[in-house]
């Protein structure tokens, strides 16, 4: 698996998508830093991107790649490899590329900025850690849509009408419930209403940072153990790790039994 | 060396492959015939456990293949469409499928064989349609496995590459390796190969030597033999 | 440590001073006088009492003539929790460099540390009160000072604690450079005018740090109020200024940096509002000018409710807050002028300084939010951005008129 990934990383990191991406965020980071000057709304702004941006990102390219090395899987898979091995060895690939671009093109201009001086460091790794799972979530659902999915256009649908679901309409459907039910104790709801969306997960992460203030408004007894502890925070990775763990095993289980 | 019991695989509703029965002995060359459809390349790729047959066994040199991938260590495959991460160089390439095999590889010689040397240093994305063809075959004969197996193997080759892989082919039978080849140039495969395996409908249809086959339809040559099996099937289809 | 020194050779100076044109009593654990009590017996009017190091059990000393108690090295002066310690009855009474400690709790009276009652003149100063219902409790008393106090309270409970300063009923009194902790209220006026409350630093105390009601013309300068319970509550009053206060971390349902209810014609400048659930909550007040004021990183930098008419913002830095301005009703009679937002997203074309686009600073979210609480897990979500900004392009919610014709392109 390992010399897969080795090789998939290798053949995306130069590819030019990857410098695309990258100079998008190295551009992104220069123009929000230098031009504004201001590190906190720099990044506000940047977590804003980042968790609509790179579920985009991440299923589109995911999606590509996978149709475009098809054929490349294919001579794989004629090689004396794992199925699993070779699959998730080019999963890795993407998603650590795709993280590589993030972290270096978000990474630069920061560091070039000040940052380690600057006590807005851990607000920036938090946000490179969320742009980090983000990639490799979406990467995953990406794989997922392919493996059942041999159209291209079909697979390229499925996952921008994917990540539409889940960047925006996901949350309309969820505001509209929790207005409807207002009645009703809801606290509970909503946060399993977050929980189900890696998308709107990321955000809790990032509102735990940024608006714990407005948070602990709300007097809900389990939104106040949630965000008023260590609790969201450890739930809330815990929930990415297996946001990120389960489409994994179902590429694994399709891929078992797929035909090529 | 293969021995394939009850074959089954279908796509949705078509059935491709329908109760396929066939045994490659060691040594020779095979010929895997049969219309477009037949289910050739499904064979092909359910040998190399690429697709997943619903019922019936394959056995690799006694070994069934099922849930195996090591077994592959012992087969040289050759698909069909070559097309190679574009941002490669091809000999990156060469490297890598080493890298995985791990096995002593003969890359030099062929390189040499067919003039690839040129080519070395460039990427794959800018390879014309014959070179890649070309490199296809050094990746797949660099190996020394004891089964090969060809997926129209002549596809975009020029005069002088044909009779390269001819001499490549020839070789490797001499060693006593057992070879498997789809082909739709029937003067190649009546040239290489020692047996056909005719493939009709899901079924083995026919499998011998060229001249059985030619004996057994009363056509003098081999073209017009396969023809006269196509004809006769399509007119008992008709019948039934 | 550096504080305490400079107040050492200030206590030695006064102590200097007094000694010229009066008599000095001096009371110590084994001199002739041993008790305060005994000492203010003794004495004549402006006489001064020295209080040596040491620990006197005294409680209910009552201070009925012009006198001037001094602590050297902060004599402990315990109560063991029997009763009030210290009753000021006279003008012109100086207390000072005392450490008091367990004053008696009681459900019936209000026994403080120091209670200055119906006098005049007095100076409390450099004092530490330690373990205490009511800390300094002025009643009815004018023209005083209390500064440089130190009351550290250990209260957990509202209706068994009582307030660090206490101002009832009295006028012109300064309260300045006290540090207040884990009280009830840190500061707490009723009825008290024209009073300068500065540099005090007021926290983690359970109800307000700062609480004042039916008080007029008041100063509030450079004070800081932090974590406590519920913020600072003013209400009721008119013509205060509360110049370069720094309200801080006050999280909760109804914690606010400030509670203004019922606050008019007064002036807000240059305070600085961070972190809190709610930076200023304005309920019923008239004709008050924010100005210079930073509003960073609060849930609600501003929450009107009810009616409020007549206030201008101007000249404010609006920093990172989850929500600016909060209404809950869509007229406006307020003013906003030449504000910082750091959400603006307007752009400044001719480069005067100015956005070209006025800036709307209430989303409709907060309406939202105001209506279910718990859609509050949806903040900075694409779908409420996408509301908010068909909500700034054509305003039904909001206000129409509330905007800021010319937001700052850059911070104060």
């Amino acid at each position: 698996m390992l010399k897969i990934l080795k090789y998939s990383f290798f053949d995306l990191m130069r590819s030019r998508w990857s410098y695309v991406y990258f100079a998008f965020y190295l551009l992104l980071g220069v123009v929000l830093l230098f031009l504004n000057n201001d590190l906190s709304k720099a990044i506000i702004t940047l977590m804003n991107i980042i968790i609509i941006l790179v579920p985009l990102i991440g299923t589109v390219f995911g999606v590509m790649y996978y149709y475009n090395s098809k054929e490349f899987t294919e001579l794989l898979l004629a090689q004396p490899l794992k199925r699993s091995s070779i699959f998730l060895g080019q999963y890795l690939g993407v998603a650590l590329s795709l993280s590589m671009s993030l972290i270096l093109g978000l990474g630069i201009p920061f560091v070039i900025y000040g940052l380690f001086k600057s006590n807005a460091i851990w607000d920036f790794s938090l946000l490179l850690l969320i742009g980090g799972f983000l990639s490799l979530i979406f990467t995953a659902l990406a794989f997922n849509i392919t493996l059942s999915n041999d159209n291209k256009i079909k697979g390229v649908g499925y996952a921008i009408l994917l990540w539409l679901f889940l960047a925006i309409i996901y949350d309309g459907i969820f505001l509209m419930s929790l207005i409807l039910l207002e009645a009703y104790p809801l606290d509970k709801l909503s946060l399993a209403g977050t929980m189900l969306n890696p998308i709107d997960l990321s955000r809790i992460l990032i509102l735990l940072k940024l608006d714990i203030s407005a948070l602990l408004g709300y007097t809900g007894a389990v939104f106040k153990q949630f965000f008023g502890t260590g609790l969201g925070l450890i739930v809330s990775f815990l929930m990415l790790i297996t946001w990120v763990a389960a489409p994994l095993a179902r590429i694994i289980y399709v891929c078992k039994r797929k035909d090529f | 060396m293969i021995r394939i019991q009850n074959l089954h695989k279908s796509f949705g509703k078509n059935h491709v492959l329908s109760g396929v029965d066939l045994d490659i002995t060691e040594g020779g060359i095979f010929a895997i015939l049969g219309p477009n459809g037949s289910g050739k390349t499904t064979l092909i790729k359910s040998i190399l456990g690429m697709v997943i047959p619903d019922k019936g066994t394959i056995l690799v040199e006694g070994v069934p293949t099922k849930n195996r991938s090591l077994y592959r260590n012992r087969i040289d495959y050759l698909p069909q469409i070559a097309n190679f991460p574009g941002n490669l160089k091809v000999c990156e390439l060469i490297r890598m499928i080493k890298d995985l095999r791990g096995k002593v590889a003969y890359d030099s010689i062929l390189i040499e064989k067919f003039q690839l040397a040129p080519y070395l240093g460039k990427k794959l994305s800018t390879l014309s349609g014959g070179t890649r063809q070309k490199l296809n075959i050094v990746l797949t004969f660099m190996f020394d496995s004891p089964l090969i197996i060809l997926d129209e193997p002549t596809t975009g080759l020029d005069p002088i590459s044909l009779i390269q892989l001819k001499q490549l082919i020839h070789g490797e039978k001499k060693k006593g390796k057992t070879i498997l080849i789809t082909s739709h140039i029937m003067s190649f495969v009546e040239e290489v190969s020692d047996e056909i395996v005719f493939l009709l409908e899901g079924q083995v249809y026919f499998k011998g030597s060229i001249s059985s086959l030619k004996s057994k339809t009363q056509q003098l040559d081999f073209e017009h033999a396969i023809a006269s099996i196509l004809k006769d099937n399509h007119a008992q289809n008709i019948k039934i | 440590m550096k504080h305490y020194r400079i107040h050492y050779i200030l206590l030695a100076l006064t102590i200097l001073s007094v000694r010229g044109y009066s008599q000095n009593l001096q009371v110590c654990n084994g001199c002739h006088i041993s008790s305060i009590k005994q000492a203010i017996a003794m004495a004549n009017d402006h006489d001064s009492i020295l209080v040596k190091q040491g620990t006197y059990k005294e409680y209910g000393i009552l201070v009925d003539k012009p006198v001037t108690i001094v602590g050297e090295n902060y004599p402990i002066i315990d109560g063991e929790l029997k009763g009030e310690i210290i009753t000021v009855v006279s003008d012109s009474v100086t207390v000072e460099g005392l450490h008091i400690m367990n004053v008696g709790t009681s459900y019936t009276e209000d026994y403080a540390a120091i209670r200055i009652k119906k006098s005049k003149h007095f100076v409390v100063e450099n004092m530490v009160l330690e373990n205490l219902f009511f800390g300094i409790y002025l009643e009815k008393s004018n023209f005083g000072k209390i500064a440089h106090n130190k009351i550290i309270g250990d209260a957990i409970q509202e209706y068994n604690s009582g307030n660090g300063i206490q101002l009832w009923y009295s006028n012109y009194v300064d309260v300045e450079h006290n540090y207040i902790k884990q009280v009830r209220d840190g500061i707490y006026l009723e009825f008290s005018d024209h009073c300068k409350i500065k540099n005090n630093v007021s926290e983690a105390n359970l109800r307000y740090g700062l609480h004042f009601m039916f008080s007029n013309h008041d100063l509030y300068e450079d004070n800081t109020f932090r974590n406590n319970g519920a913020g600072v509550a003013v209400m009721f009053s008119k013509h205060i200024k509360m110049f370069n206060n720094s309200f801080k971390e006050n999280w909760g349902t109804a914690s606010y940096g400030m509670l203004l209810k019922e606050i008019n014609d007064s002036e807000i400048i240059g305070n600085s509002f961070e972190e809190n659930t709610t930076g200023i909550h304005i309920e019923g007040s008239n004709r008050i000018r924010y100005r210079n004021n930073d509003f960073v990183k609060n849930g609600w930098a501003i929450k009107v409710r009810g009616a409020c008419y007549d206030n201008q913002f101007l000249e404010n830095n609006f920093l990172y807050n989850s929500f600016d301005i909060s209404y809950n009703s869509n007229v406006n009679d307020n003013r906003f002028d030449r504000n910082y937002w750091s959400n603006y997203t307007g752009y400044d074309l001719n480069k005067d300084g100015i956005g070209d686009v006025p800036h709307r600073p209430v989303k409709l979210f907060s309406y939202v939010v105001n209506r279910t609480p718990e859609t509050i897990i949806l903040l900075r979500s694409l779908f409420i951005d996408i509301i908010d900004f068909s909500e700034k392009v054509s305003p039904v919610f909001t206000p129409d008129n509330l905007l800021d014709n010319n937001p700052l392109i850059k911070r104060l």
